[in-house]
């Protein structure tokens, strides 16, 4: 176990190396500067920027000075709001997108699964037709339009909820609806199909054998079976869901790093969009870090696989 | 040879565990309704091995499922019968009250030990969840319990293998396992489909010794259910032979080997080599078995056989009864038949 995590650990500083020269490599290869602005067009103000962002030097040399930047977790000031740094930026937003992306994902594999373990459990009934054709709509509405649906409806028509930003736990159902939905229906018809898989299984067929109670046999026998397929997309969802983050904070005005990385780009306001950037992929390579380890507990054949052979 | 020492150690009483009467089972398809099972009768006494043999789709495994209580409902229905177990009619209990009775008083095995076990799941847990949950002891108890069932069963070093999860055993030990699971709550009787079928042949032979060291030690009624009329030889007291969900001819071992009556039995047994009659052809049985959708309503081996008269194809035979344990289901039993040549006999 203990090698299978360094192997990994090892592939996600990698990963991030990577990610972090593209992005370097993509932000100077775009046309334009900070300083198109006519306010600062002043050429000596601008030269004297230049300076102080180092941004006169060789590219290798801002190469180098970006990479210490990644390593030391210092990103420097912002350029257009030249009075806060860029950690400070993360350390404002991120908490926000954070939580919104967490919920979500709790609601989306709890709902999920649950939705997808009772189809399977009442195949070609009522609930799993209900399940199925709520999923297939699930996938096919993509979040922004289920956004915009959510706060004309239940927002602005019946007033039942706030129809914008992120004050107290009632303003997060909406966004967080909006947000999860998708992965809820995804999760949903994968569970249940491999859920259908491992009924039939012999090691069941088994447990029906050994007389268990049919709540152990579904919890016990074949949940955890059965949610390996969910593990295994969790990785792709995950950077789904962080992505969708992005467009659902700019339709309910939470000022998540959503906010801040859209304007940077914008602005070529190179320090933010390196340094949320890089926060960001980082923090995604992490998370499928940890997924890898939950599979690894899940699946005891990867676990230990080098460690003892046959009997 | 050594059938002699095995009477001495093997007690077979009269006590009838299992009764099954005119068991009807019946599949709900999209095709129509399959007859698996036909109106099966058997009895089983405590302490005996009864082998349940016939070609594929004869329904050998949906007969023991029934008496499992292991048929999916739906798409499967008991149409019709009793499944007497101590007196007891296991169609007529609720799920919960089968439950008390699956893994305790009736367990199976199953051919497959590559997927018989919770890959998941350490051994240990697979091991003692049935004993924990019907007997209700404590977590210690039931470790010393999985560790005397897996010596029994033959596996090295217990303690240490009960942490373990199934990919880090052969299929050999697999198939001890799953027996040593089916045995932990001490049930009396024992149903095997097919046990080592999937097996590789030293290791076949050695879990059929373990069956037979088993019974003498717990005194359990067994059903084995296989192709493999070797393994029949080796264990069985008694044989039934099943063909399109009816056992068409039941006996002792040396009645059904020494003396078949049925042309289907004497099929089966030419179909197999032996090695007293070297020069003898293999004769394999022409024909498949009828369609289970609509079973013809006379004998359902009529097509096959070489002895069919007009009779047969339109009137099941009756059930004769040729000793206390020998019955078979043919018109040749019928003294208006021709008797049949002494040459045809294979025993
Ligand atoms: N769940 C089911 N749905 C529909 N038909 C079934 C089902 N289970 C069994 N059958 C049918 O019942 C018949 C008997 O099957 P069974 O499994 O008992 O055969 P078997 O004698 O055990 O054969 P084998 O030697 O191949 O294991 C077959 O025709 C099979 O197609
Ligand atoms: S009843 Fe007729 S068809 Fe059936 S086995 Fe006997 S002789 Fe053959
Ligand atoms: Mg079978």
């Amino acid at each position: 176990m203990a090698k299978y995590i360094i192997k990994r650990f090892l592939m996600m500083i990698a990963t991030i190396l990577i990610i972090a020269t593209l992005t370097f490599a993509l932000m100077h290869t775009i046309p334009g500067s900070p300083f198109d602005d006519e306010r600062t067009s002043n050429p000596t103000i601008q030269a004297n920027l230049e300076k102080f962002y180092k941004l006169d030097e060789p590219m290798h040399i801002q190469y180098l000075y970006y990479l210490k930047s990644i390593v030391t977790f210092d990103f420097g000031p912002s350029i257009k709001k030249p009075n806060e740094s860029v950690n400070e930026l993360l350390a404002r937003g991120f908490p926000i997108s954070f939580e919104l992306g967490m919920v979500t994902i709790l609601v989306a594999l709890l709902s999920g699964v649950t939705l997808g373990t009772f189809a399977a459990l009442r195949h070609n009934g009522i609930i799993d037709y209900t399940a199925m054709t709520f999923a297939v709509v699930g996938i096919s509405v993509p979040n922004f339009v289920l956004a915009t649906l959510l706060i004309q409806q239940i927002a602005v028509n019946l007033e039942w909820l706030p129809p914008a930003t992120w004050s107290s736990p009632l303003h997060m159902i909406l966004p967080t609806l909006a947000l999860a939905t998708g992965p809820t229906a995804i999760i949903a018809r994968l569970t249940r199909s491999s859920m259908l898989e491992v009924l039939t299984q012999d090691y069941i067929k088994m447990a029906r054998a050994k007389g268990l109670s049919p709540v152990r046999i579904v919890v016990r026998h074949a949940l955890r079976n059965a949610l390996m397929p969910v593990v295994t997309i969790m990785g792709t969802m995950l950077a789904g869901i962080l992505t969708g983050t992005f467009v659902i904070e700019r339709i309910f005005a939470i000022p998540g790093m959503g906010k801040y990385f859209v304007e940077s780009i914008n602005n070529r306001d190179y320090p933010v969009i390196m340094g949320s950037t890089v926060f960001y992929s980082a923090f995604l390579v992490f998370m499928l870090f940890l997924v890898d380890i939950v599979y690894g507990f899940l699946d005891p054949r990867i676990k230990l696989h080098r460690k003892e052979g046959d009997a | 040879m050594n059938e002699r020492k095995k009477k001495e150690k093997k007690m077979i009483s009269d006590e009838k565990v299992l009764q099954v009467n005119n068991l009807q089972v019946s599949f709900r398809t999209y095709g129509g309704e399959v007859e698996a099972v036909r109106g099966v009768d058997f009895d089983l006494y405590k302490g005996e091995t009864l082998a349940i043999v016939g070609e594929s789709g004869c329904g050998k495994s949906v007969t023991s499922n029934a008496i499992m209580g292991l048929i999916p409902q739906p798409p499967g229905i008991i149409k019709n019968g009793h499944i007497l177990f101590k007196g007891k009619d296991l169609t007529k209990l609720t799920k919960g009250e089968l439950r008390k009775i699956q893994g305790v008083d009736i367990s199976m095995i199953f051919q497959d030990p590559m997927t018989a076990l919770n890959p998941t799941l350490t051994i240990g847990e697979q091991l003692t969840e049935g004993l924990r949950t019907h007997k209700k002891i404590g977590k210690q108890e039931a470790k010393k319990r999985a560790i005397d069932m897996l010596k029994l069963v033959g596996i090295p070093n217990p303690e240490e293998r009960l942490k373990q999860f199934p990919h880090q055993f052969s299929g050999g030990m697999r198939q001890r396992i799953v027996i040593a699971i089916a045995l932990i709550c001490d049930p009396e009787l024992l149903i095997a489909d097919e046990p080592t079928t999937a097996l590789d042949v030293t290791i076949q032979a050695q879990i059929l010794e373990l069956f037979e060291e088993i019974q003498r030690k717990k005194k359990i009624s067994i059903i084995l259910i296989t192709h493999d009329l070797g393994v029949v030889a080796k264990i069985a007291d008694r044989i039934a032979v099943m063909y399109a969900g009816k056992i068409v001819e039941i006996g002792n071992k040396r009645e059904i080997f020494y003396t078949p009556e049925h042309p289907y039995t004497r099929g089966l047994l030419n179909s197999v080599p032996r090695l007293d009659l070297e020069d003898e052809e293999l004769q394999p049985i022409e024909g498949t078995p009828p369609d289970l959708f609509s079973p013809p309503k006379g004998c359902p081996f009529t097509a096959r056989c070489d002895y069919a008269m007009e009779v047969c194809d339109h009137v099941y035979p009756f059930t004769n009864k040729l000793s206390e344990a020998h019955r078979v289901d043919c018109w040749l039993q019928d003294e208006r038949a021709k008797v049949i040549k002494n040459s045809d006999r294979v025993g």
